[in-house]
């Protein structure tokens, strides 16, 4: 996911010379590159119809995506889709708010100040690689099987990326971007606010892509648990009353959130890193 | 080897005012071969208004120097007295080597920068500003980031950044080292006659003798390490100046190649030294 966000960037340029290069001649060859992006997945669509139809997959496993689509029309018309998405939705902005703030704080703190950096870097270190799904018992013991679980759950997949990108973004800043501005007076506020923040930005907002499709990852998995809503929730549900075109349906559509996300953020980072282009 | 009695050579030549006064200043770094002096006994007196410029092989303290000035870096002994500034004025504002341009930041917003730190009020930023940007040939690329600027219109803008400061004293550290010859003499033009409005004090460092004989009301030569007063030279030619008017003249071969002279033992110097570690 980062990776094809890192460089969209610089790949559209090449691509909007190329399709200007190549205007006269029928399709721009950027069109044709988005038709392109979709053969695979809609000969995937096609062959796993055409394989259920025939009888050649067991239907009870891998149900057409005709009955799949009809299904998750149901569920559009129904309210029902919609009332779990806002649900995960709430869960994963909280989650997101708690959890990416104050790791882009310390993350940008730990990058200025070498001594808080030696400080808490251990204790990152050694929590970092803990899977965050091996303490949702230990999250469900302390904070219950309401709401403030779900969140924390989200909080703790998306603080560990921000922070270490943002620590990262800031320790990446030429030395010589500090100088100007002790040079030219900066407090250190102003410093924090016109040098380490927008020169980590680049960083935080990988960071930020990499914790979102985390976040997105967790809420399904915390949701299975103790929930009455959300997209986690409706596909183990679906599980214990085996029907299986409701858990695709759930399968898709956090694929397609996942999608909106990322293109989402692409564009916000267009917006507030204007200067990325540079690179 | 030929070594400047100091003192005398670093007197001011008038009586005017004495704006940066240096006495045995040293600088030693701490290295794992052990200490490693960078500046060794430096004596400068700099009146006000002086263009004064520092020439020297790579490697002999110039922008140690010139950081100890900004006060970037501390020095380990020695006094440095600087005359106070006017009140709301700044000691100084460098303009630093290679790119030092946010490239989070505009144009505007870059050369707005001291100004902005400093809260100084809205109308004036947009004056003091909009001045030094059409002074440089910038205004209509304000709203550029640096990334979509030229080498030489990036440091075009570091320049007007570091006017716009309205500094006491101006410091440059080899500002034009990484242009092209065509952009540096537009651009010592430029500075020239921006300069020639205010007549700052002027710390410049180069290792372009060309430079500081074009720019410079004096010029301090530099040992290789350590960094030493080898000789001072004064600049006889009037101002205002035009840089390629001043190539033609005679005085100006003679005066370039007296400095190269001087300059010479100490690249072959610095070079042996560099070759024996």
């Amino acid at each position: 996911m980062t990776d094809a966000a890192e460089s969209s960037a610089p790949q559209s340029i090449i691509r909007a010379a190329k399709a200007s290069a190549q205007a006269s001649g029928g399709l721009s060859r950027e069109a044709v590159e988005r038709l392109m992006n979709l053969i695979s997945p809609i000969a995937l669509i096609g062959v796993w119809e055409l394989a259920a139809q025939l009888g050649f997959i067991d239907v009870r496993f891998f149900p057409p995506p005709s009955k799949i689509f009809q299904v998750m029309w149901k569920m559009i018309e129904n309210g029902l889709l919609m009332k779990h998405v806002g649900a995960s939705l709430q869960r994963l902005f909280w989650g997101i708010l708690y959890g990416g703030v104050p790791a882009l704080i310390l993350g940008v703190a730990m990058g200025l100040y070498r001594n808080l950096r030696m400080i808490v870097e251990p204790v990152i270190s050694a929590t970092y690689p803990i899977p965050k799904s091996a303490i949702l018992p230990l999250i469900l013991l302390i904070f219950g099987l309401g709401e403030a679980s779900k969140i924390v759950m989200v909080a703790s997949g998306v603080f560990y990326p921000i922070l270490i990108n943002s620590m990262a973004g800031v320790l990446e800043i030429p030395k010589t971007h500090f100088d100007v501005s002790r040079n030219f007076g900066a407090s250190r506020f102003q410093t924090f606010r016109t040098v380490a923040l927008p020169g980590a930005l680049p960083l935080i907002m990988t960071g930020v892509k990499l914790g979102v499709g985390l976040g997105l990852v967790l809420i399904a998995i915390a949701e299975m648990v103790g929930a009455k809503s959300g997209l986690g929730y409706m596909i183990w549900n679906a599980w214990e009353i085996l029907s299986v075109e409701t858990m695709y349906v759930g399968l898709i559509t956090i694929a397609a959130l996942g999608l909106v996300f990322s293109l989402a953020l692409n564009e916000i980072e267009r917006l507030i890193v204007p200067w990325r282009s540079a690179r | 080897m030929m070594t400047a009695p100091v003192k005398d050579a670093a007197a001011p030549a008038s009586g005017a005012e004495i704006k940066i006064r240096i006495r045995n200043l040293y600088k030693v770094f701490p290295t794992k071969k052990g200490p490693f002096t960078a500046l060794d006994d430096i004596n400068l007196d700099i009146p006000r208004g002086c263009f004064f410029m520092i020439v020297g092989p790579s490697g002999c303290g110039k922008t140690t120097l010139l950081r100890i000035l900004a006060g970037l870096d501390e020095h380990t002994s020695g006094t440095l007295e600087i005359s106070a500034p006017a009140r709301n004025r700044p000691g100084n504002s460098m303009v630093f080597q290679g790119d030092s341009l946010f490239p989070w930041m505009n144009v505007w917003d870059n050369a707005a920068y001291g100004l902005a730190m400093r809260g100084r009020p809205k109308a004036e930023i947009k004056e003091v500003v909009g001045h030094y940007l059409n002074r440089t040939g910038l205004a209509k690329f304000h709203d550029l980031y640096p990334h979509q600027l030229s080498g030489g219109m990036r440091q075009r803008v570091s320049i007007a950044r570091c006017f716009a400061n309205d500094p006491d004293i101006l410091l440059m550290d080899e500002p034009f080292s990484a242009l092209d010859e065509q952009n540096k003499v537009l651009l010592q033009e430029e500075l020239l006659r921006i300069w020639e409005e205010t007549r700052k004090t002027v710390m410049f460092i180069t290792h372009s003798v060309d430079e500081a004989v074009t720019l410079g009301d004096r010029i301090m030569i530099m040992t290789a390490h350590p960094g030493r007063t080898k000789v001072m030279v004064d600049v006889p030619f009037e101002r205002p100046r035009s840089v390629l008017e001043l190539r033609a003249r005679p005085q100006y071969g003679e005066l370039v190649y007296n400095i190269w002279g001087h300059l010479k033992d100490e690249v072959q110097r610095a070079r042996a030294q560099d070759e024996g570690r």
